[in-house]
């Protein structure tokens, strides 16, 4: 079923909603983004439970010395599959997947994303590229263990052979082809569905970093797809890319790997980044701080971090070490910036604590050390010392966990209402977040000190006489908390779904366009859409007396009263010029002149040709 | 290395004011410098490194703690009091202060950089005439070590790890283990046999991997004697867990009667010392 | 239009800068391949989008005065529902399957995602009436 779209102009009456497919129908069929927004979400959610057990079971295992609570070659299983998960399927498709499939189109004022039945098709790509990779369990030779990242040789069919590792590769193959097409998807839907007057530079930090996202994909994945392919190729048609004994290059694998790895770890926090100024923002009742400076910053961290991929590979002797080491330094410039503006848009605020809120500066305080033991290792001596280690093991946890998962779930919590039109617990979520807070810094801080006193990481056992063993009980300890953490939070979904609470339309105050229509908002999102006079078109419309205060009031910014901008462009616009509206100035009646009619072949306005 | 990349090397080791500065740093730092649990390095490069690591994590701390204090003040100062609805100032721009913040890091992580070449060439510079060059082998699981001695004779040492089927009744001392003399280079030339291995010492805060098709080649100039646990770092298949060895560092005249001895010991596995010491 | 061609652009003339340099310094060839590849990826969309910016008025999400009723009318036809991707999903997931073990399941893949690819063109033609 094909639905023509027309954007409303003003308030229009609901149209009687259209009766569609429910239940398992509608979850197979539905090409609408937030029903596919709220798969992705809810089956990277599960997949993040997955990798989590599986994370609980590795710390158990590393509690004690020469623990046999699973053989090492399950440990190595695990670990891969661990690390798989959580990067491959459950950061990435949740942001992507989830998060930006629901919020984009509402922010942009957008009745979907552009290719509704592509962005279905990434979600099936997904799923099923998900359950093939943890089939991999049930093979004869278990599931992949040759860590997340794959290594050649180590990866050939010599040393891994067997279905699992193989259904690891076509796994990632169709997940790849999913974010690529949520990439494309994303871009189009930017570049092409936005609402009138909303402009690239009025959008929301959250949809501007999803667009420098989607284009990281674009640039990234296809490497990764290339490279798999060609592994595919050593492992059954006899090629020898990777192979020393015939010719290959074992270390092109890590080039082209970590060409596309370093920029993943962007594609998994960059949409974090986003949502969590917007939440900061919101929380602060104040808008973005360096709103122009921040999108410099994002753009920045995707540009350098496509050409930083050889500090993973400063141990393998072969490459320029002093290059990628200062393009990895520059990173910390854009990352400062952003820190800035984060802590300048809480200064002088007026913030209140709420469950998303406490999450976003959890992210803060914990992103912020991942990224200060990071320039330690873009040092190439310091990495020298330190690759390998658990010092690594913390560091990327404090950065992926500080992100994916406290950025997550402040994001999770503050977009619940608009997902189910539901409110969440605040006080469940304050535990939750207690919890994982302490839990954190409780399972990495002494992950940090095992490093140091040189305890590599992916090893089943260490010797008892290491001197190991007690951060690594503490370091359990602390995950056992964030265990807890997730199950409170678990709780607390529960009890949403079982006793609603209805959160109205715009709960929390919020700026941004997702917040003009109902929650959870109608088939095709909108019934009415605020003018959109800057990057704040909500706040505009309920506190038109509290616009941004700029220094320089920009040419573009809208102040100019209209009339005066339909003498200088006696194009078609002018016949609606008496329309026009200050900045935030408001006209609910909407403009007094004839509608259009529905579907008006004559529409010129999209540009498309 | 490739030629142009030491000759670039060289030209950044004669940026001497830098050179004051950092060991005017040393120096302040003397001996006793902290490096919060990281090893203060057993050789000659490992000290470098661990200087550079303690200067980095002291610089580290005091951002953070800065940019934490900064962000525990606008928590706890800007949070909205009870029954207190007014809006704020909606101020959005401060182009002096974001063109400061812009440059200062932009500052520091140059400061850094020089301080991390200064180091990085130390570390990889490798003497025209080392005491001793010993090869290295990764393998699945566990390590070959060769000495060439004055005679062209080569002495392996090699070991097994303790699950792998042919260690069968080899007790945890079959790991092997490296000889150095204390107070001379030492030339190491790393090879793998399969696949990525990583020869990480601790004690020398140093590891590099034994990548196949490249040969690495770098030097330990050990300070200290001493019996140091080491352990292959780099994921490599089933038994990574257990390709340890260790490094036995002594004084060069005991090395040369060592090596001497080991001579007329050919095709013995020579003597195994546990891991850790006493 | 203009905005995005210039984002594509300047994220693609970097990683053109970049690519150079790294030639030059490092002489090695897969990661000058890569950035010279993704210097592409910003050239051409970019560009196009530039071109195109010049030859046609602003659009209303262009225009920071824009008002709502400019962008008033018909924005495309969005379909509601359709099997075809899920269909269209399963078959790609045999035909990866088959690529592991092998078998059979490579052609019943491939035909149902022709049919499926069938479907979907099929289902445009009805429901396009843009
Ligand atoms: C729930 C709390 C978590 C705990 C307790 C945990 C624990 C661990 C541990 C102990 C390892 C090291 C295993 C080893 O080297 O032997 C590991 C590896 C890893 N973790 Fe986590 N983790 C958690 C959450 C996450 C999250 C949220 C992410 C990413 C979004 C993540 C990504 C990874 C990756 C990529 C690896 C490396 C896997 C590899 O070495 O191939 N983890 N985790
Ligand atoms: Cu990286
Ligand atoms: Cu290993």
């Amino acid at each position: 079923m094909t639905t023509l779209v027309t954007r409303p102009e003003a308030v229009v009456e609901p149209p009687e909603e259209a009766h569609g497919p429910s239940g398992l129908v509608k979850w197979i069929t539905s090409t609408d983004h937030k029903v596919i927004g709220r798969s992705y979400t809810i089956t990277a959610f599960l997949f993040f439970l997955v990798a989590g057990s599986m994370a609980i079971i590795i710390r158990t295992q590393l509690a004690s010395p020469d623990n046999t609570i699973v053989s090492q070659h399950v440990y190595n299983e695990l670990f891969t599959m661990h690390g798989s998960v959580m990067l491959y399927l459950f950061a990435g498709p949740f942001a992507f997947g989830g998060l930006a499939n629901f919020i984009v189109p509402l922010q942009i004022g957008a009745p979907d994303m552009a290719f509704p039945r592509l962005n279905a098709l990434s979600y099936w790509l997904y799923l099923s590229g998900g359950i093939i990779m943890l089939l991999g369990f049930v093979t004869t030779s278990g599931a992949a263990d040759f860590g997340w990242v794959a290594y050649a040789p180590l990866s050939n069919s010599i040393n891994t052979p067997g279905a699992g590792p193989d259904m690891w590769i076509v796994a990632l193959v169709l997940t790849g082809f999913s974010a690529i097409f949520t990439g494309v998807n994303i871009c189009a839907t930017v570049f092409y569905l936005r609402a009138p007057g909303l402009t690239m530079f009025r959008m929301s930090i959250f949809t501007w970093n999803m667009l420098v996202t989607a284009i990281l994909i674009l640039i990234a994945f296809p490497v990764l797809t290339a490279a798999l392919v060609m592994l595919w190729c050593d492992r059954h048609i006899g090629s020898h890319i990777f192979t020393v004994a015939g010719g290959g290059v074992p270390v092109l694998w890590q080039n082209l790997f970590w060409f596309f790895g370093h920029p993943e770890v962007y594609i998994l926090a960059l949409p974090y980044f986003g949502a969590v100024t917007d939440v900061l923002a919101v929380f602060s009742r104040k808008p973005v701080f360096g709103y122009k400076g921040m999108i410099f910053a994002t753009i920045a961290i995707a540009a350098l971090s496509t050409s930083v991929w050889a500090h993973h590979m400063f141990t393998t002797g072969t490459v320029l070490l002093p290059f990628f080491s200062i393009m990895s330094y520059l990173i910390a410039v854009p990352t400062g910036i952003k820190f800035f503006n984060w802590i300048g848009t809480m200064w002088r605020g007026s913030i209140t604590f709420n469950t998303p809120m406490l999450f976003a500066v959890g992210f803060l305080v914990v992103f912020l050390f991942g990224g200060v033991t990071g320039i330690f290792l873009a040092s190439p001596p310091v990495d020298f010392a330190m690759h390998d280690t658990y010092f690594v093991v913390a560091h990327f946890h404090e950065v992926l966990f500080g992100t994916v998962v406290f950025g997550g779930f402040s994001a999770l919590t503050y977009w619940y209402p608009k997902y189910t039109g539901r409110m969440l617990n605040d006080f469940l979520g304050k535990i939750s977040f207690w919890l994982m807070f302490i839990g954190f810094w409780v399972t990495f801080v002494p992950q940090y000190l095992l490093g140091e006193a040189g305890m590599p990481r992916r090893i089943a056992e260490y010797l008892p006489n290491m001197g190991w063993t007690t951060l690594n009980r503490v370091s359990t300890a602390g995950a056992y908390m964030l265990f807890l953490s997730v199950a409170v939070m678990l709780v607390n979904f529960v009890e949403a779904w079982r006793r609603p609470i209805p959160a109205g339309d715009n709960p929390w105050d919020a700026h941004t366009l997702e917040w003009a229509t109902s929650s959870p908002p109608p088939h095709h999102n909108f019934y009415w859409i605020p003018p959109i006079r800057s990057e704040r078109p909500v706040w505009d419309h309920y506190h038109p007396e509290h616009p941004v205060e700029r220094e320089h009031p920009p040419r573009t910014g809208g102040d100019e009263v209209a009339a005066a901008r339909s003498t200088a462009r006696p194009d078609s616009r002018a016949q609606f010029g008496s329309a026009a509206t200050a900045r935030g100035s408001v006209n609910p009646e909407g403009p007094s002149h004839e509608p259009r009619a529905a579907g008006d072949p004559g529409d010129d306005h999209e540009g498309q040709s | 290395m490739p030629p142009r990349r030491r000759a670039h090397a060289k030209a950044f080791g004669r940026r001497g004011p830098i050179l004051v500065l950092v060991g005017l740093a040393l120096a302040a730092g003397g001996c006793t410098y902290p490096t919060f649990g990281a090893s203060h390095g057993a050789d000659v490069q490992g000290q470098e490194i661990g200087k550079l690591y303690s200067g980095m994590f002291m610089a580290g701390l005091v951002v953070a703690a800065i940019v934490w204090g900064l962000i525990a003040w606008s928590v706890f100062r800007y949070r909205r009091k009870k029954h207190d609805n007014s809006i704020p100032r909606q101020f959005q721009e401060h182009i002096p202060l974001e063109i400061t913040y812009t440059i200062l890091p932009l500052v520091i992580v140059i400061i850094i950089f020089a301080f991390t070449v200064i180091t990085e060439n130390e570390v990889d510079a490798v003497s025209k005439r080392p005491a001793q060059t010993v090869d290295v082998t990764g393998y699945q699981w566990g390590w070959i070590f060769s000495y060439q001695n004055a005679n062209g004779l080569t002495l392996r040492t090699q070991g097994a790890v303790r699950s792998f089927p042919a260690a069968k009744g080899y007790t945890a001392d079959v790991y092997p283990q490296l000889v150095l003399p204390e107070g001379r280079p030492t030339k190491i030339v790393l090879r793998s046999a399969d696949v990525v291995h990583e020869f990480y010492v601790h004690a020398f805060n140093f590891g590099r991997f034994a990548q196949p098709g490249v040969t690495n080649v770098f030097e330990f100039t050990p300070v200290q004697t001493g019996v140091f646990p080491a352990q292959c770092s780099e994921y490599c298949g089933l038994y990574h867990s257990e390709m340890l060895f260790s490094v036995r560092v002594v004084a060069y005249p005991r090395y040369e009667s060592w090596l001497r001895y080991q001579e007329h010991h050919l095709n013995q596995i020579p003597k195994h010392y546990p891991l850790t010491q006493r | 239009m203009k905005a995005e061609g210039t984002v594509l652009l300047v994220i693609g003339a970097f990683f053109g800068v970049v690519a150079i340099v790294y030639w030059f310094w490092s002489g090695e060839t897969s990661g000058t391949a890569m950035l010279t590849g993704a210097f592409l990826l910003g050239l051409l969309p970019g560009s196009y989008y530039l071109w195109w910016s010049r030859r046609m008025r602003p659009r209303p999400e262009d225009d920071p005065h824009a008002e709502r009723e400019e962008g008033a009318g018909v924005v495309g036809a969005f379909p509601s529902s359709s099997i075809w991707p899920f269909v269209l999903g399963l078959s790609a997931a045999s035909v990866g399957l088959a690529l592991v073990f092998g078998s059979w399941t490579a052609i019943v893949g491939f035909v149902v995602a022709a049919a499926a690819v069938i479907g979907v063109i099929r289902e445009s033609r009805r429901g396009g009436v843009v």
